[in-house]
């Protein structure tokens, strides 16, 4: 009785802030969330493998369910970039949405407690706020790329549109962007995690059961969000002010 | 870890938290009721709202959850201990 006790007590700690070291040279990486995001690849591999092995013309079962996810990625990344633009940017943020939305309901539908490691715990990728800040940084420069390729250095110049004013706050808004990316979604999915962790360790049984729903439904959230987010940078930094191709037409 | 700096990081993530979630709940409350009027007026434009509302709330939610970040900092990876 005391056994399984404790037992379940193990299961119900909280680890925050400590975590299964491996040393690659002279780095230290956070083991679990690469194990984490392996199993998170590796699900939508095969998923995407099973979808396309045998692709009929009227699409059924989980060729059907693939068709529907890709056509909610392109209306996402069309609403944000517009009809002309988004095509090529489909793969960015539709492997962004996938990848953040399956780590954060892996972490929260599979009992990864029940694998123990020598230290730290398994959990979603994204509750470690290196993941998101990688995912944050990739989004800045994909907007950075974007604008740079379609104007050239010209994109720089639009920081001072509508008046010059502006140049300070665009700046400081570069800076600020991958900040709030990489917050936003880190500490949402670890207040998830952590609220239904002290609700498990209060109440074990039923009681955390509606916070969990309510979980998986913000970490869908989440994914959304971000996904839109970068989107939507994207599509800012490839809008064309009007003074450009518009004005030359007059002369 | 020093009694003082215990007391004083456990006073301040509740602080943190608890002024952090002042605001974004007078915005959502704002926001959503908004929404609700505008669901009254045009039942059909429905569906728009909703996604909109969605995604704002969740930005006004993420104001809480960077107070929630700096608590979770002080409790659990405490710079001063």
């Amino acid at each position: 009785m005391v056994n399984t006790w404790s037992y379940l007590a193990r299961l119900a700690e909280i680890e925050v802030g400590e975590h299964f070291y491996w040393e690659i040279g002279k780095y230290k990486v956070h083991g679990q969330v690469f194990l984490v995001s392996w199993f998170v690849m590796a699900v939508l591999i095969v998923a995407s493998l099973l979808a396309t092995r045998n692709i009929k013309r009227v699409p059924e079962g989980m060729q059907n369910f693939m068709e529907f996810v890709l056509e909610f990625l392109r209306g996402l990344a069309r609403d944000q970039i517009g009809e002309k633009e988004y095509r090529p940017w489909v793969p960015f943020i539709g492997t962004l949405f996938l990848f953040i939305f399956v780590s954060n309901w892996s972490g929260a539908l599979i009992p990864w407690k029940l694998i123990q490691l020598p230290e730290g715990e398994l959990a979603a990728p994204t509750v470690d706020i290196n993941t998101t800040a990688a995912f944050a940084l990739l989004t800045s420069l994909a907007y950075f790329y974007a604008g740079i390729s379609k104007k050239g250095l010209g994109y720089f110049a639009d920081y001072a549109q509508p008046s010059p004013i502006m140049v300070p706050f665009r700046v400081i808004e570069d800076f600020t962007r991958p900040l709030s990316l990489s917050f936003r979604l880190f500490g949402n999915i670890l207040a998830d995690e952590l609220a239904v962790a002290v609700l498990v360790l209060l109440v074990p049984l039923l009681i955390p059961l509606p916070l969990m729903v309510l979980g998986l439904f913000l970490s869908g959230i989440q994914a959304l969000i971000f996904a839109t987010l970068a989107g939507s940078y994207i599509g800012e930094a490839l809008e064309t002010h009007g003074h450009g191709e518009g004005e030359e037409e007059h002369h | 870890m020093n009694p003082i700096i215990a007391a004083a990081s456990v006073i301040a993530a509740a602080l943190a938290v608890g002024l952090g979630a002042i605001g974004p709940g007078i915005g959502q409350g704002n926001a959503a009721g908004q929404a609700v009027e505008g669901i009254a007026r045009q039942p059909e434009a429905e569906g728009k709202i909703r996604a909109t509302l969605l995604i704002s709330l969740a930005f006004m939610e993420a104001l809480t959850i960077y107070g929630l970040v700096v608590a979770l900092v002080l409790l659990f990876a405490n710079p001063f201990s």
